[in-house]
């Protein structure tokens, strides 16, 4: 569905991806992990077209992207931060949104699912920064995408948002999209994740399933498994 | 393009800075008239304080706008849309909702004290089309180097420096090569420098319509006698538009290879 070949990108002499080249296929949950400034955002902004590479190609659905706008119709994103146009309400937002993608929305569902019923006609900023978060994520689930993107999805929420993030997530995946995250809660990526990829400045350092880093760490847990790949890679 | 710009224009010209924008120039505009009680005097007055007020209020807007409305950027620029669509349909909600604040500002009480139906109506709707172009050249300028600029400070920083420039310093240098090169013919150089400068270019425009040759300065006066009053006109206003067309351009070329 998604194929990267031979990715660079760097901001001026710093190179942040190094020659990244993945493929990803539908009906699969991937998360991408890594320390800071590991890449991870520049990759997924990459697929999304907000980050211009130097070098290689990305590929959706065997097109390349570059330069290109009409295949974003079959992705949603979520991004880290949410911060909206302060005098505009809830519903207008969604309205522009609508507006824009042009697409069938599943909002009605969704602004129950969320409990954002009463909030739909207040200004955006007197919204709190967990009910933004659930804006945020309204927006990005609302259209039927075949790709859906999400960039710390969990950061600002209270455990109940979070778990209705894990039942939609499944939810998506049983759909057969290819759904990407990037996060740094471990116990997450446990439960959901079919695949990770762990990026290690600017290269894939580690590609394959939690029980295959499990084991060729050798400790059961992923958290460990995770910090002794970046020692490793230190000594 | 205008999805996005009706959502910027809605959402900015509900801002509490529209409304003192607005009402600030009802105020002053009111005031001057009501102190010079005669169309005439009070249209160049306003001159004076649109020439001055409306690039800083542009250059402000222009910047904070662009800088508060980055993360939303990305969000939008994610979906199916093109850069160049989000960009202008943005530019063009900054700068017209801007306008709409002045053109009601300066408009009502002028109407109020009758300029529609008196012989000065055209000198005004002048007065408002400087101040309208204007409006737009300097937002567009300050949004652009607020795109540019990552670091709020030094975008900030810049964008006052352009509008500082323009209105101020650049007059200073301008005179300062009229002096020094005071036994040479310095015509040609006195337009050229013009062109280059909208405010000046405002100004003339106004001075060559309202024909008060006391008030036109030397590059007033030059325009007049090289161009006659008609063709000065034109150049100045067409130079204006050139204002605005040339660093759309620019933008729209910059927005295209920039990382968000």
């Amino acid at each position: 569905m998604i194929e990267i070949l031979n990715l660079q990108k760097s901001y001026g002499k710093n190179l942040i991806l190094k020659d990244i080249s993945l493929s990803l296929e539908r009906g699969r949950i991937i998360s991408i992990l890594g320390p800071n400034g590991s890449g991870k955002t520049t990759l997924i902004k990459s697929i999304l077209g907000l980050v211009v590479p130097q070098i290689g190609d990305i590929r959706f659905d065997g097109e390349s992207i570059l330069g290109k706008w009409e295949y974003r119709k079959k992705i949603a994103y979520l991004p880290q931060i949410a911060r909206f146009p302060e005098n505009l309400k809830i519903k207008e937002l969604l309205n522009l949104i609508k507006d824009i993608r042009e697409q069938n929305a599943d909002d009605n569902y969704l602004i129950q699912f969320f409990g954002l019923e009463k909030e739909m006609n207040k200004a955006l900023r007197n919204l709190s920064g967990g009910t933004r978060q659930k804006v945020n994520m309204l927006i990005a689930f609302m259209f039927d995408s075949p790709v859906i993107i999400l960039d710390e999805p969990t950061v600002g929420l209270d455990p109940v948002a979070i778990t209705r993030l894990k039942e939609l997530l499944e939810r998506e995946k049983d759909k057969d999209k290819l759904i990407l995250f990037t996060t740094h809660i471990m116990s997450l990526v446990e439960e959901i994740s079919d695949e990770i990829i762990f990026l290690l400045e600017g290269e894939i350092y580690f590609k394959g399933s939690v029980e295959e880093l499990n084991q060729l760490n050798g400790s059961g847990n992923l958290e460990k498994a995770i910090t002794n790949l970046m020692e490793k890679r230190n000594v | 393009m205008f999805k996005i710009f009706k959502y910027s224009f809605f959402d900015l010209i509900r801002s509490t800075w529209s409304l003192v924008y607005l009402l600030f120039f009802l105020v002053i505009t009111s005031a001057i008239l009501y102190m010079s009680g005669d169309l005439t005097k009070a249209i160049i007055s306003m001159m004076n304080v649109i020439l001055m007020l409306i690039p800083l209020v542009s250059t402000v807007f222009g910047a904070i706008y662009l800088y508060n409305s980055r993360e939303f950027a990305e969000l939008l620029l994610a979906q199916p849309i093109k850069r160049k669509s989000f960009f202008l349909g943005q530019y063009l909600g900054l700068s017209i909702s801007l306008t709409v604040s002045f053109l009601i500002g300066v408009g009502l009480p002028f109407i109020f004290w009758g300029v529609i139906g008196s012989k000065y109506l055209s000198n005004f709707l002048v007065l408002m089309g400087v101040g309208l172009l204007l409006g737009f050249i300097f937002s567009l300028l300050s949004y652009w180097v607020a795109l540019r600029f990552e670091n709020r400070i030094k975008g900030f920083g810049f964008a006052l420096f352009i509008w500082l420039f323009m209105s101020v310093i650049y007059d200073g240098i301008f005179l300062l090569i009229l002096i020094w090169f005071e036994s040479y013919p310095t015509e040609n150089l006195a337009i050229i420098l013009t062109l280059f400068n909208p405010i000046d270019l405002g100004r003339v425009l106004i001075m060559l319509f309202l024909d008060t040759s006391a008030l036109m300065g030397y590059t007033g006066a030059v325009f007049y006698k090289f161009f006659g009053a008609l063709n000065g006109i034109l150049i100045s206003s067409m130079t204006l538009f050139l204002w605005i067309i040339i660093p759309v351009f620019f933008l729209v070329r910059y927005a295209n290879k920039k990382d968000f």
